[in-house]
């Protein structure tokens, strides 16, 4: 089953590893990774709880819309739980 | 995009450059007061010294490992795996413990490998910093550092990569993957045809840096094809 998920817009100060480009957009887990400490409680020598961490695949045309390259062209990035919404799996 | 191995014939405009009355160029004396940073970095490790947490001689250990790892580690993986079928399975499985298990000392890395195919070319970048798996392919060249290639590479990989020479046919896809967390990637490069006779360590020579990253493609011997097999 495809999982869609929507990396959260949101823009909040300090030390985050999810790149302002991929805010906003939607894409597809293409891997589960396990757990591991939040970089943003570790950046700042704090106790880290476990995140589960993931691999999305977005495409071009998602993220760059008319701009894009060659839309069907991907990138896959790691995104923490908590930077991500679950979306229904059947097109909106 | 500037490549690293060029730097003699770029007019870079870094004030750190300079030429000599007889135009060899230099980089000039670090006469600056230290930065922050590099004050910081001092006095932590001279705490840790202090403290017998560790030694000057273990700090010096450790960069004297960075500097011995390089390019031809991952070359040899690539290689084990292009004649291996059973060892390539457990690379893409996981490239981490498959570099292990040849005894690349990579410490707590985490590797992920993805193969390039006959319609499918990957390309690795990290947008947010310089993250690059060191501990098997030693340190990253320049240019993967700079703004140009880590913004380029997520927006217009296909310039990108005609700008490296790599020039794709039309029907191959690109995937690029960016390192945002916790996962390093190496390219596993798709053998060029016309190597079936080459051995695992002849097949390693023409293994590049670049081809592990993506904006290359291995180097062919002489008479053979460098296009992707």
């Amino acid at each position: 089953m495809v999982e869609r998920v929507r990396i959260r817009n949101l823009m909040p100060p300090g030390h985050v590893r999810a790149p302002a480009y991929l805010r906003g957009k939607t894409g597809v887990v293409e891997r589960r990774l396990g757990a591991f400490s939040n970089p943003e409680q570790l950046a700042y020598a704090l106790p880290a709880a476990p995140k589960q961490l993931y691999r999305v695949r977005f495409t071009m045309a998602e993220l760059w819309g008319d701009a894009a390259e060659r839309p069907e062209d991907t990138v896959d990035a790691e995104v923490y739980a908590h930077w991500l919404e679950e979306l229904p799996d059947h097109a909106t | 995009m500037p490549h690293d191995h060029h730097d003699h014939d770029h007019s870079h405009d870094h004030s750190h450059d300079a030429l000599s009355p007889s135009g060899h160029p230099y980089r000039q004396d670090n006469d600056a007061p230290l930065t922050y940073w590099q004050r910081m970095e001092i006095a932590v490790r001279e705490l840790l010294i202090e403290k017998g947490v560790t030694t000057a001689a273990e700090v010096a250990a450790q960069i004297d490992l960075m500097d011995s790892r390089s390019p031809a580690n991952g070359a040899a993986v690539i290689a084990r795996a292009w004649t291996d079928p059973a060892f390539k399975s457990r690379l893409l499985d996981d490239a981490a413990e498959a570099s292990r298990e040849m005894g690349f000392d990579i410490g707590p890395l985490h590797l992920i490998a993805v193969e390039n195919t006959a319609d499918t070319h990957n390309l690795i970048v990290c947008t947010l910093c310089s993250c690059y798996p060191r501990n098997l392919l030693g340190l990253p060249p320049d240019w993967y550092k700079t703004r140009a290639y880590r913004s380029r590479a997520v927006r217009e990989p296909r310039a990108v990569l005609s700008e490296f020479g790599v020039a794709l046919p039309d029907h191959v896809s690109v995937r690029v993957h960016d390192s945002t967390a916790d996962m390093r990637y190496i390219v596993l490069p798709a053998r060029p045809a016309g190597t079936d006779d080459l051995s695992e360590t002849e097949l390693a020579a023409w293994i590049t840096r670049d081809s592990m990253i993506g904006t290359g493609l291995p180097r062919a011997p002489d008479g053979l094809s460098a296009t992707k097999a």
